[in-house]
């Protein structure tokens, strides 16, 4: 089934385009990551999707419009749109109530349990716990809830390296069994390399890439070239050359597996060399059409 | 649920879907006012302190009319008064002012406050309507702030009646006397309707305007709540010298001669009061005000779909 379709979907602030004409299918059982530029418009497609903003264009999430019904929608959703949205105010013992009683599909004793591997006491106010406590907090009570859709907005932002780690594990060990859907936005481009098996460039309110990892290990090969090829190299295209300590890296699109190995030492490029390759090809094309 | 909707036909996900829709309204409104009142404690702290307070100092009155009485028996006009029904009338006052105020700051900032500390995207992570979520925030000031108000007043005044009445039984005199003096239930009894019908239905625009500003203010709601209103008065003195909105405005607060016909000050049992309930429930100011808080909600509802964390 499909878990998220746009088509078209635009959204102006003032005169720039947030969104400017995005096409998306995600089906489900995806773990998909939305990786751009700041300002690309990923927060801003994340928020469409979540029902939080108005848009044009045609979008569907789970078969229902997002913007005129969230509150329905939000019983297949879960969201964590950011770190420490969680409000200050409130005891771990009252958020779990609370969720408990709105949510026809949380499961208190899994949060609790979620909770009792941490330190977190039901009694503590979320002011007095860290900002990585909050964040295992707010994990705990979203893996409790069985949805279809979770959307991660840079979940781990701002926290060390230990907690990203165990955010991500516990993501992919407690959480994830194949037919939730995830979608996931972060900087940290490399920790979500291992977890993502769909990958979703934005830049400048389009799509600019989107394929499965699959697709990524067939299709984009990186090169490190030995000098004496560089000719040879430069000869088939690529996509992307940066120089390195040491020689010229290379990135194909689609081109030959066994024709490029001769050339140097060819392996996939991790998705944030990828990255930079597809953004800044799309510059230059962008700056080409322009002349 | 999970591991199996992978092959699952795409009917019976819908009706998972349908499942899911479990929660009822009520469920959703109750858990929402609990959430309100779990955030905002003044809402029963502060009467409660009011009328702590007022207990303690009433307390030190009666010991101090109990020694008067030693001293001289028999009750001068002023040791009347002491036993009469004004002490009541004050403890209601003050509990009265405490929840209005209570009210006021609550809705001006309660729509605005969960934008300014950005938990409005947890709340909205949640499957709870923004009009359940307004409509319980809009309940707080307009039904539950009146009914706590009246059951904190009725409590202070019956402990208050019980030390008073401590104090006549030790002089010899007549409890049962006293007690109609004071006319305690039938004070209660207008005091529930008191607050029910002025500090629910009569000032209910207030707060709806109040949550309307909330929602939409970018900044100092409080400011943009009071500047609108504060305008129009001045610049109607400055055309027309009148101060017609200022008296609306005013009427809203304290009630007007709608509120004066159920509460006439004194409350002696006057027998026309018993018309009161009724001219009271037809005068186009309750209607009149009722539609603007109906608009202001609605407008509110629709603000915070669109409104974010600022």
């Amino acid at each position: 089934m499909t878990c998220i379709e746009a088509h078209g979907l635009r959204k102006q602030f003032g005169t720039t385009a947030a969104l400017d004409g995005v096409d998306l299918r995600v089906e489900d059982g995806r773990i998909v990551g939305l990786i751009g530029p700041n300002g690309a418009g990923k927060t801003t497609a994340l928020q469409a999707i979540l029902g939080l903003l108005p848009y044009q264009g045609q979008l569907q999430v789970l078969g229902r419009d997002p913007w005129t019904q969230r509150a329905q929608l939000m019983r297949d959703i879960s969201f964590i749109a950011d770190v420490a949205v969680l409000p200050r105010w409130i005891k771990v013992w009252q958020v779990m109530d609370y969720v408990a009683g709105v949510h026809p599909r949380f499961d208190r004793a899994k949060a609790e349990s979620f909770l009792s591997k941490t330190t977190i006491g039901l009694t503590r106010k979320v002011r007095d716990l860290s900002k990585g406590m909050v964040a295992q907090l707010h994990l705990a009570l979203v893996m409790a809830i069985d949805a279809r859709l979770l959307v991660l907005d840079e979940p781990t932002l701002g926290l060390d390296i230990l907690y990203r780690k165990q955010f991500y594990d516990s993501l992919l060990n407690d959480y994830f069994d194949g037919s939730r859907t995830i979608i996931v936005t972060t900087h940290q481009v490399e920790e979500i390399q291992n977890v993502i098996t769909d990958l979703v460039y934005i830049n400048r309110g389009r799509i600019v890439l989107s394929c499965s990892m699959e697709e990524v290990e067939s299709r984009f090969l990186e090169v490190m070239v030995h000098p004496g090829h560089l000719g040879a190299a430069r000869a088939l295209r690529p996509m992307h050359e940066r120089e390195v300590l040491g020689g010229s890296v290379l990135m194909f699109d689609g081109v030959d597996r066994e024709r490029v190995s001769a050339l140097g030492d060819a392996r996939t490029p991790s998705i944030a060399d990828l990255f930079v390759a597809v953004i800044t090809n799309e510059g230059k094309q962008v700056q080409g059409a322009a002349q | 649920m999970s591991t199996q909707s992978n092959v699952m036909p795409e009917s019976s996900l819908r009706s998972q879907g349908v499942a899911g829709a479990a929660t009822p309204a009520a469920r959703l409104m109750y858990w929402s006012l609990r959430r309100e009142l779990w955030e905002n404690r003044a809402i029963y702290v502060a009467p409660v302190a009011i009328a702590c307070v007022f207990l303690f100092a009433f307390s030190i009155s009666m010991i101090h009319l109990l020694v008067q009485m030693h001293a001289t028996p028999g009750l001068d006009p002023m040791q009347q008064r002491h036993l009469s029904g004004q002490p009541y009338e004050f403890a209601e006052d003050l509990i009265m002012a405490a929840s209005l105020i209570v009210g006021l700051f609550y809705s001006v900032d309660c729509l605005y406050g969960e934008r300014r500390d950005r938990s409005i995207l947890f709340w909205k992570s949640l499957p709870v309507s923004d009009l359940t979520t307004v409509l319980s925030k809009a309940a707080i000031p307009i039904v539950i702030l009146p009914l706590l108000a009246f059951g904190i007043t009725v409590l202070t005044q019956w402990i208050m009646l019980m030390i008073s009445s401590a104090v006549v039984a030790a002089n010899g005199l007549s409890v049962s006397t006293f007690w109609s003096r004071v006319g305690i239930s039938h004070r209660w009894s207008m005091l529930l309707f008191h607050f029910l019908c002025i500090h629910g239905l009569w000032q209910s625009p207030i707060y709806a305007w109040l949550l309307l500003i909330s929602a939409w203010a970018r900044r100092a709601p409080i400011l943009w709540a009071a500047l609108p209103p504060l305008t129009i008065g001045i610049a109607e003195k400055v055309a027309f010298n009148t101060t017609y909105f200022g008296s609306l405005i005013g009427n809203r607060f304290t009630g007007g001669a709608e509120g004066a016909i159920i509460m006439g000050r004194g409350r002696a049992m006057d027998p026309t009061m018993h018309v009161g309930p009724l001219s009271f429930f037809i005068s186009p100011g309750l209607w009149i005000g009722l539609a603007i808080t109906a608009a202001c909600l609605a407008a509110a509802i629709r603000m915070r779909r669109y409104r974010g964390p600022i």
